[in-house]
């Protein structure tokens, strides 16, 4: 059996999905949690962009659309998300989740 | 043509795997972001050339900055930003977790029959995507501008020190 | 005959058909390709060499010393003003020891001048360097520019960290500290030229700019209200972004020793210093672009010289240009330089975007109203840029000097 092209974005995408999962789950060093969800994101626009290219035919640039809203949006997820491990850091000089439960400052 | 997507996502997952492998931090972040090169190959594979040079510049060019800063700002000592291993049963489940969800994600692609389209591949000038975000998207467009300010405003407040600390040099 | 088809414009093609007219279709792709890119290569690697030398002896000349002049040509040896210096230079570099501290991280530290190197020559790719001169022809070719000169400040980060020396990380802090704030006025400088020309594609940039008023003032950016004011913000910022005096603090000799590169010897070293001079070329290359005109000759009896020696004559004015800044401005201090990129130039480089917005909305105006245009375009850039520089000078300029008594 030949995987057609559309197959094989999905497979790559889903891939690195779960890639991304592993390092959010298993990693406790707070950017590399941050990355990995990064990571997820990023898995998320190959899909988009996998059915702009393969999908049914629909409006121009649809997918490439998408994408490039997804892409603005992980970037302020990342300015936002750094900011608070600095802050993090600050108040416990770690960026150690497990050791992130107190809410008071 | 599917040579050459294997070798990119082989490429990309294997320096996004090792990458959140690796104890050091720099090493990791600089891995990754070769895996956003990867990505951005991808993008240039498929045909949407507007998004892989963004990619480059907003995830090679920004967000690579900040992570790199983030990580040098939160060194616990002036040597290398190693991580202390972590505890081998929750990297176990997190493996089991991972290759569960890309089984139950590869059976799910590989059991349903897609039917690729057989025309032309899309085309997508950067004319066609700059009417596009004019016209059908503006709104959208508009409220992402409103949500990149909104986070940076925060991102400052957040990283910002208290006044009290901060020492004011003149100018 | 046009000029589009005289023979000196078609000269660098017909030489390249000359070698490779008789392979067979696919191989032919391939080593035009291999050979553009060894043309580049070559050029711009010989550029590089003699801006250096010229850049020697201009700072010589204007620090009333001779510049480097001695380096004979070997065994005729004749000296002809130095102009095998940069040569001499090459060979020491190769021949130095090639020093790596024992605490570096060795990988990264051998990655960084490479990575650095390779970036920034892949930004010539889409410079239209003639008329029918352009490597590659991309719809993004402006974005794919600054994509690829984004990665270049990685290696710059890579060098400081991979030293392991607190002087080398200090300059690599200052380095992103000072990237970052010039991206966006860098940035920000250019997107009125696309909004204007309606195209991100470097070829239709410059198509943009053909034509002459009155067949003597060429339709160049750079001559209108909001194209000299971007061209100026452009150069300002590409002067930060290449690291070049007055804002060439990561490596500032009196603070930081070498900055980045003070663990690099021999021909690393030498990799750095020429990764340097090709952005100064790149970005120098895309303000001709973008603002003066791309190969445009300046005036239509000027034409009959080939676009391709224009588009040199610009970029050497341009480089000349680098070069007595450097011998002429003291070098900015840390909090002055990041000061300088947010509160000044972006908020003017917004400005100029609107300018730019209202210059093609007023497209249509006609007779005196055209003076109206250029009017309000004019007030629209020197406004804010009097008030802006008013209000920031508050307290640090005009400068008093007080002597001791």
């Amino acid at each position: 059996m030949t995987l057609d092209p559309l197959q094989l974005c999905l497979l790559f995408s889903s891939a690195l999905f779960c890639v991304g999962l592993v390092g959010a789950l298993a990693r406790s060093s707070t950017i590399l949690v941050l990355l990995g969800v990064e990571l997820m994101l990023n898995a998320a626009n190959i899909n988009f962009i996998a059915f702009w290219r393969y999908g049914p035919p629909t409006a121009p640039a649809t997918g490439v659309m998408f994408v490039i809203f997804s892409i603005a949006v992980a970037a302020a997820e990342a300015a936002v998300g750094l900011a608070l491990i600095i802050a993090v850091y600050r108040h416990q000089k770690n960026i150690r989740l497990q050791e992130a439960s107190r809410l008071k400052g | 043509m599917t040579a050459a997507l294997v070798l990119i996502a082989v490429l990309t997952l294997a320096t996004a795997a090792v990458a959140l492998a690796l104890r050091n931090l720099i090493h990791s972040a600089l891995l990754l972001i070769a895996s956003w090169f990867g990505l951005a190959a991808f993008y240039l594979w498929a045909g949407a050339e507007f998004v892989a040079f963004a990619q480059v510049l907003v995830y090679v060019g920004a967000v690579s900055m900040v992570v790199l800063f983030a990580v040098l700002l939160t060194r616990r000592s002036r040597a290398d930003p190693v991580v202390s291993p972590d505890s081998l049963s929750r990297a176990v489940s997190a493996v089991l977790t991972g290759v569960a969800v890309f089984g139950v994600l590869a059976a799910a692609i590989l059991g349903t029959r897609l039917s690729p389209s057989t025309v032309a591949a899309p085309t997508a000038t950067v004319r066609t995507i700059g009417t596009q975000l004019m016209g059908t998207h503006a709104a959208a467009l508009l409220i992402v501008g409103m949500l990149l300010t909104v986070a940076l405003l925060g991102a400052v407040v957040l990283a910002a020190q208290d006044p009290a600390e901060t020492n004011q040099d003149a100018p | 005959m046009t000029s589009a088809d005289a023979f000196l414009e078609r000269l660098p093609l017909v030489a390249r058909d000359l070698v490779t007219s008789w392979l067979p279709e696919p191989w032919r792709w391939l080593v035009n390709s291999l050979i553009s890119i060894a043309v580049i290569l070559s050029v711009f690697g010989l550029l590089f060499a003699y801006v250096t030398l010229a850049e020697r002896k201009i700072l010589g000349r204007i620090q009333n010393r001779p510049g480097p002049n001695r380096t004979p040509i070997p065994f005729i040896n004749l000296r002809f003003f130095g102009l095998a210096q940069p040569f001499a230079d090459g060979i020491k570099a190769l021949t130095k020891e090639d020093l790596v501290p024992r605490g570096a991280d060795h990988r990264l530290h051998f990655l960084a001048p490479v990575v650095l190197l390779a970036f920034s020559i892949l930004t010539f790719a889409v410079l239209p360097y003639g008329r029918h001169l352009v490597p590659v022809e991309l719809n993004a070719g402006v974005l794919y520019f600054f994509a690829a000169g984004a990665a270049t400040e990685l290696a710059v980060f890579m060098a400081g960290w991979a030293s392991r020396n607190k002087y080398s990380l200090l300059a690599a802090m200052r380095a992103l500290a000072q990237l970052i704030s010039y991206e966006l006025p860098l940035l920000l400088a250019w997107v009125p030229v696309v909004l204007v020309a309606g195209s991100l594609s470097t070829t239709e940039i410059v198509a943009a700019q053909a034509g002459w008023k009155f067949n003597l003032i060429p339709h160049w950016h750079v001559f209108t209200p909001w194209g000299a004011a971007g061209f100026l913000i452009f150069m300002v910022a590409a002067l930060a972004e290449s690291n070049r005096s007055p804002f060439d603090l990561p490596e500032a000799e009196s603070e930081l020793i070498a900055g980045h590169l003070t663990e690099y010897s021999g021909f690393k070293y030498a990799l750095f210093f020429m990764a340097e001079y090709f952005g100064m070329i790149a970005l120098s290359g895309m303000a001709i672009t973008l603002f003066l005109g791309g190969w445009h000759a300046p005036s239509p009896y000027l034409e009959f010289i080939p676009s391709y020696v224009w588009f040199g004559a610009k970029l050497v004015v341009l480089l000349l240009g680098f070069i007595w800044i450097r011998a002429t401005f003291p070098r900015l201090r840390m909090d002055q330089l990041t000061r300088f990129a947010w509160k000044f130039l972006v908020p003017l480089a917004l400005i100029n975007l609107a300018n730019a917005a209202f210059w093609s909305l007023s497209f249509p105006w006609a007779g005196p109203l055209q003076l109206l245009r250029w009017l309000i375009s004019a007030l629209v850039v020197v406004g804010p840029f009097v008030l802006l520089g008013r209000k920031l000078s508050v307290g640090v300029a005009p400068r008093v000097y007080r002597y001791a008594t």
